[in-house]
């Protein structure tokens, strides 16, 4: 009781919680590589099916039927450059693919006995294979066409798009606002999904076609602008994500210890040390989506001690796919349902309590029930959703290309409104915020800023 | 509970699952392991004659492995026994007298000369052994200088061993047949005509497993080189089967009791084989695969399907199949049948369909019906040939069902458009 009561004096924040053996093994690999023998198996489990609903499924259309048979036969080079033709991402997409509600949501074998194929593993599997040889490049470029690309943002959608430019014969300029290359994959993902600075050495793959040009910080609206790029480029390709985060607009929001879930996922894909992260004994994280959950599980790996997800609707509404929300539960975090916050209650400027409110539906509106719980923080994260932040698009106060719902509208070329100017990923409005979307927006839009160029 | 005792040319065993001759039979140890694991009976490795003992290689074994499934075929570049005569006959002797219950025949091969088959028949019946294998099937090695195969081969060596040896032992001979031939009759009729009790086969099939293509040479590899094996396991059961039922259907070999060997793994195999006329089975790849334990399940599995099926013994099913066994000119060609999907078992994998549509009749539809994959039988294109009911991965998803009007069974040697047809009567 008397230490319980030291903790109530100040918020027990702190780094260094666990070993350095135990950083390694919670922030190691958390799907570790296919075995030769076991992705045989694996392999030879497809049915190869005919009009495969898997390949379907697959936001980038990857030959899934016809890889997993070149892995079956050991032609796993041949099978990683399917992958790779199709997702020049393959490599992140095996690790960070929501695929239980994709291609092995789809998988007949998921129909037939509720164990499809491990599309992912397999994946995976082919694309480290190529990737752990040093035979350069396996793509080559279409004779130079002399044309000259820029790209905003150099994560999946626009290095997926500079990457398929230069292959086209185009060379690419990619702007990226961060010190790095890689987007989400470098700054978002939760560090055990894409361990080992996999998204690094992705990037490096990437621009190994030769032809791609990148500068890193520099941001759009402060170091370039839409208008220039337009001026000085055949063609604009927008892929910079959404930069800002929803507020909460409860009391408490500004209190020490209450954190963008964003940030603080960011700051730890950059640590060189683990230990070095200060995380709180009980952690509070608001919102229901992937980021949620790999705060969640990240701040619990840190060695937080209980680590309670809010989220105001029932498990079913979640951004988080049940995979994943059972993925976070097994690693010890508690998710609460139907709960809003109220408050965020401080002392000397520090969080100590979130407070809540039960949520239901009433005729399909989310309402509060008016009973209210406190949950004791030393540290709160929002997770509730990102916004696309337009400033960069506007000039004299006026949008300079169409939105829709709040992002750039393109047409199913992924062409905007503005002439000249393609668009993609979650900048976009296409669909889901997957990267594996985004790599679709940008090898599509390459494919129609090709033919505008050519035209 | 069923009784499986096998009486089989007179050699009594309390099951029919008999160890082939191969290396699972090849001394005392390994028998007597087989026969505490419950093994009906064994036939000892091959005995050569007296003198020299064989050589044998090292690298003797390849396999098949097909999607992940290992021996699934299997291949041997072994020779007949390479231990002393003696010390075989010595541990034979030993085992019947400590095993009275299990049959122990001897496999034996050599020379093609009277003297030598009278000499070591002598010797094997010294030891009280139930009865003698002829080696006529080995395909390697031993066939290159004028033994296992190279005899079997020829239905006049056969009937003229036989012969030698009916007339100098009083054991039961069962003569083991090559299948290394174009028609399993002649050596089974010639081994009728010298008096065989029984024939046991098929003996392994002529073949290269595999090339090692960085090495360039087929494998076993024995320093560099490779030579023909002999085939068997599971993936030579059809043609093994084959052979026994020709046997089984023939009037001429009509007294010859039939031993089933090739790629028999379960208590299902063993009754196939024993539902084409097979008195015993012989098992060698599926012992070398998984150990002698395998047979405890052989054993229960065939007496409780023979409970199920109220068969009393092992003679209440033998040889039911051959009558059903019969040459194509002699099927109903009015029977017909397509097939059927049950939709609510599909799990759209489109199998059936691309099968179908590539390699057979363009009579499955491929649709989607709001969005929804759905694969259809054209019933009117469907020629019955079960090609999508054997791809499709779903256990009683395709069925056959029959669409003929069930009128009377017309047959090729009837048929109108055939020249040579019967007149009807």
């Amino acid at each position: 009781m008397a230490r319980e009561a030291a903790h109530r004096e100040r918020p027990d924040v702190a780094g260094g919680r666990l070993t350095s053996a135990e950083y390694a093994e919670n922030f190691g690999d958390v799907h570790p590589l296919l075995a030769r023998k076991a992705a045989l198996v694996e392999a030879n489990r497809c049915y190869f099916c005919h009009d495969a609903p898997c390949l379907e499924a697959c936001p980038t259309g990857i030959d899934i039927p016809g890889f997993i048979k070149a892995i079956a036969t050991e032609n796993v080079d041949g099978a990683a450059l399917k992958i790779l033709d199709a997702n020049i991402f393959g490599g992140a997409c095996a690790r960070v693919c929501p695929t239980e509600v994709l291609c092995e949501g789809v998988c007949v074998r998921e129909a037939q006995e509720g164990r499809p194929i491990q599309i992912g593993a397999l994946q995976r599997y082919a694309t480290d294979h190529l990737f752990a040889k040093a035979n350069g490049h396996p793509f080559a470029r279409a004779p130079r066409t002399g044309k000259r690309v820029a790209v905003v943002g150099g994560g999946p959608a626009g290095l997926a798009c500079a990457h398929r430019l230069a292959v086209l014969g185009h060379d690419a300029v990619v702007f990226e606002a961060k010190p790095r290359l890689g987007g989400l994959n470098e700054y978002g993902v939760a560090e055990y999904k894409v361990a080992d600075h996999f998204a690094r050495a992705e990037v490096e793959f990437i621009l190994g076609i030769g032809g791609i040009q990148p500068f890193t910080n520099m941001a759009l609206g402060r170091d370039i602008s839409l208008a220039a790029l337009r001026r000085e480029f055949g063609a604009v390709f927008l892929g910079m994500g959404l930069a800002g985060v929803n507020a909460l607009t409860c009391e408490g929001e500004e209190l020490a210890g209450v954190h963008d879930a964003v940030q603080y996922i960011a700051r730890l894909r950059q640590a060189t040390d683990f230990a070095a992260l200060p995380v709180g004994r009980r952690i509070v994280v608001i919102g229901g989506g992937n980021t949620a959950i790999d705060i969640a599980v990240q701040t619990k790996r840190l060695g937080a001690e209980d680590v309670t997800m809010v989220y105001r609707r029932g498990p079913e509404a979640m951004g988080a796919t049940h995979h994943e929300q059972e993925f976070a539960q097994t690693n010890g975090v508690k998710i609460k349902h139907w709960a809003r916050p109220r408050r965020l209650l401080g002392r000397d400027g520090h969080v100590r309590e979130a407070e809540f409110e039960y949520t239901r539906l009433d005729a399909g509106r989310l309402v509060g029930t008016g009973e209210v719980f406190a949950l004791a923080a030393d540290m709160v994260f929002k997770a509730i959703g990102q916004v696309f932040v337009t400033d960069p698009l506007r000039e004299n106060g006026k949008e300079l290309l169409e939105l829709v719902n709040g992002r750039i509208k393109v047409d199913a070329e992924r062409k905007t409104s503005l002439k000249r100017v393609w668009a993609g990923g979650d900048c976009t409005g296409t669909g889901e915020d997957l990267t594996v979307r985004a790599v679709e927006d940008g090898k599509r839009a390459a494919h129609a800023i090709d033919r505008a160029l050519r035209g | 509970m069923a009784d499986l005792v096998a009486n089989f040319v007179g050699i009594k065993s309390p099951n029919p699952f008999w160890l082939a001759s191969a290396p699972p039979t090849d001394k005392a140890y390994n028998v007597v392991r087989a026969f505490k694991a419950g093994w009906g009976g064994v036939v000892w490795k091959t005995l050569g004659e007296a003198g020299p003992p064989i050589v044998n290689t090292t690298s003797r074994y390849g396999a098949t492995t097909y999607r992940g499934q290992r021996v699934s075929g299997f291949t041997n570049i072994e020779l007949i026994t390479d231990r002393p005569l003696e010390v075989n006959l010595r541990e034979i002797k030993e085992v019947k007298r400590d095993w009275p219950d299990r049959a122990l025949v001897v496999s034996l091969m050599v020379p093609c000369e009277e003297e030598s088959w009278k000499r070591i028949l002598a010797d094997v019946e010294e030891t009280g052994a139930d009865g003698v294998e002829l080696n006529f099937g080995c395909p390697h090695g031993m066939s290159e200088r004028g033994m296992g195969s190279a005899v079997g081969q020829v239905p006049d060596y056969v009937e003229m061993v036989t012969r030698w040896c009916k007339q100098a032992t009083r054991m039961p001979v069962i003569v083991k047949l090559t299948p290394n031939v174009t028609n399993i009759l002649g050596p089974a009729r010639a081994a009728a005509r010298g008096g065989a009790d029984g024939v046991s086969l098929i003996n392994t099939l002529n073949s290269i497993i595999s090339v090692n293509l960085d090495e360039m040479a087929p494998e076993p590899i024995v320093d560099g080189k490779g030579t023909h094996g002999g085939y068997c396991g599971p993936a030579v059961k059809p043609i093994a089967m084959h052979m026994v039922a020709e046997i089984a259907r023939d009037p001429e070999c009509r007294k010859l009791a039939i031993s089933g060997i090739g790629g028999i793994e379960t208590w299902r195999d063993a009754a196939e084989y024993m539902a084409l006329g097979a008195g015993t089975v012989q098992v060698c790849t599926a012992a070398m695969h998984f150990g002698f334990r395998i047979v405890e399940d052989m054993v229960d599995g065939l007496g409780r399907w023979m409970g199920e099926k109220s068969y009393a013994r092992l003679g209440d099913f033998r040889g039911k199949a051959v009558a059903n066994l019969t040459d194509w000119q002699f099927l109903n060609l009015n029977y017909q049948i397509v097939a059927a999907i049950d939709q609510s078992l599909c799990i759209k994998c489109g199998l059936c369909h691309i099968a179908c549509e590539d390699t057979a009749h363009q009579a499955i539809a491929a649709k989607r019906v709001n969005g929804e994959r759905r694969y259809e039988v054209i019933d009117q294109e469907c020629v019955g040939c079960n090609l999508c009911l054997h791809v499709c991965p779903v256990e009683n998803c395709i069925t056959m069902k029959r669409v003929d009007d069930g009128g009377p069974p017309l047959d090729w040697t009837q048929h109108p458009n055939n020249p040579m047809r019967r007149a009807a009567e």
